[in-house]
């Protein structure tokens, strides 16, 4: 069980609901992931159009936690705004927040996320706020009272992996109190595997699973790899050597030292 | 009055964010509101005042990563 602010939930990958074929494929696939809490987003809506009450009974029917984001946000006040409007429409204090600093990369902005984290939290907002892996951001996030904190792999969309294993770690090591997700940039099972086995509680992806040629079978190998990488971090992993050990004894080996 | 709604300018003579939605056909069930970045809830609409050039942003549920 993982634990997002003293809520349990017994599927540690979260998943995104964008860039899927289909709304079909889309729900199939979401399914298939096991995941329970899925990520949405708060957008424009035309006059006389009704693309929110046909996205928002879609998501009705999976039936799984929504968090909704705050992706595009490029200051404090837009990202607060749209989580307060965000609260308003889905009814959740639950908010995945991003401030970006840069259109290209993605990056975020993390002394406006910081800020933003501040208030949200204290108008009652659970905070899931994604970031990079730099460890001093990630401990003003807790300073400012966030209890999950979501580090990306790599750029939003990337499909990179983990590109800075050591950061990860070091996240781990020195927030072991904190749920921590791994966010963006993972392209397959074994990203996500790794996550797992750093330690990480859970892993957020979107594009890996919606891009994938079959969205529905790639959702369930994701599924399969963080279960296997949190089943291989509880069994507790040996640790990387520089030489090789034998595994088949060496007592006995045929025609060993024959000639002493 | 002008008032910026979504991002475009638009003469409306609505009084409230109600008439606002209804002078524009809004159709959709799942909606937000805000005004100059103040959120507006539903419980509200029917009273809170629109002024020459307020910015009105009207949101709904959509796909998201």
């Amino acid at each position: 069980m993982v634990t997002f602010y003293d809520t349990e939930f017994s599927s540690r990958l979260l998943i995104g609901t964008a860039l899927y074929p289909s709304p079909s494929i889309m729900q199939q696939a979401i399914r298939a992931s096991g995941a329970q809490i899925v990520t949405v987003s708060v957008r424009r809506e035309m006059a006389g159009g009704k693309t929110g009450d046909a996205f928002w009974s879609l998501i009705h029917e999976i039936g799984a936690t929504v968090l909704p984001n705050t992706a595009g946000c490029k200051s404090v006040r837009e990202a607060v705004t749209t989580a307060q409007l965000a609260r308003e429409l889905f009814g959740t204090p639950r908010i995945k927040l991003e401030v970006i600093a840069d259109d290209e990369t993605l990056q975020p902005d993390v002394v406006g996320l910081v800020e933003a984290a501040a208030i949200l939290l204290k108008d009652g907002f659970e905070v899931f706020p994604y970031c990079t892996d730099d460890l001093g951001v990630a401990m003003k996030l807790v300073e400012a009272g966030c209890r999950v904190v979501m580090p990306w792999a790599a750029p939003i969309g990337s499909a990179r992996g983990i590109i800075n294993r050591n950061a990860l770690k070091l996240l781990r090591q020195r927030l072991p109190d904190i749920a921590l997700v791994v966010d963006a940039g993972l392209g397959a099972p074994s990203h996500a595997a790794e996550a797992l086995e750093l330690g990480y509680d859970a892993v957020l992806l979107n594009t890996a699973v919606a891009k994938a040629a079959d969205p529905v079978a790639m959702a369930n190998a994701f599924r399969l790899a963080v279960e296997a990488g949190r089943a291989g971090y509880e069994s507790g992993l040996m640790d990387a050597r520089d030489f090789a050990s034998p595994s088949t004894p060496v007592v006995g080996t045929p025609f060993w030292h024959a000639v002493s | 009055m002008l008032v910026i709604v979504n991002g475009k300018q638009r003469e409306t003579n609505a009084a409230h964010v109600e008439a606002l939605l209804d002078e524009l056909e809004y159709a959709s069930k799942h909606l937000a509101v805000a005004i100059n970045y103040d959120v507006v809830p539903r419980a509200r609409w029917a009273s809170a005042p629109l002024k020459d050039g307020d910015c009105v942003e009207i949101l709904t549920p959509r796909q998201g990563g």
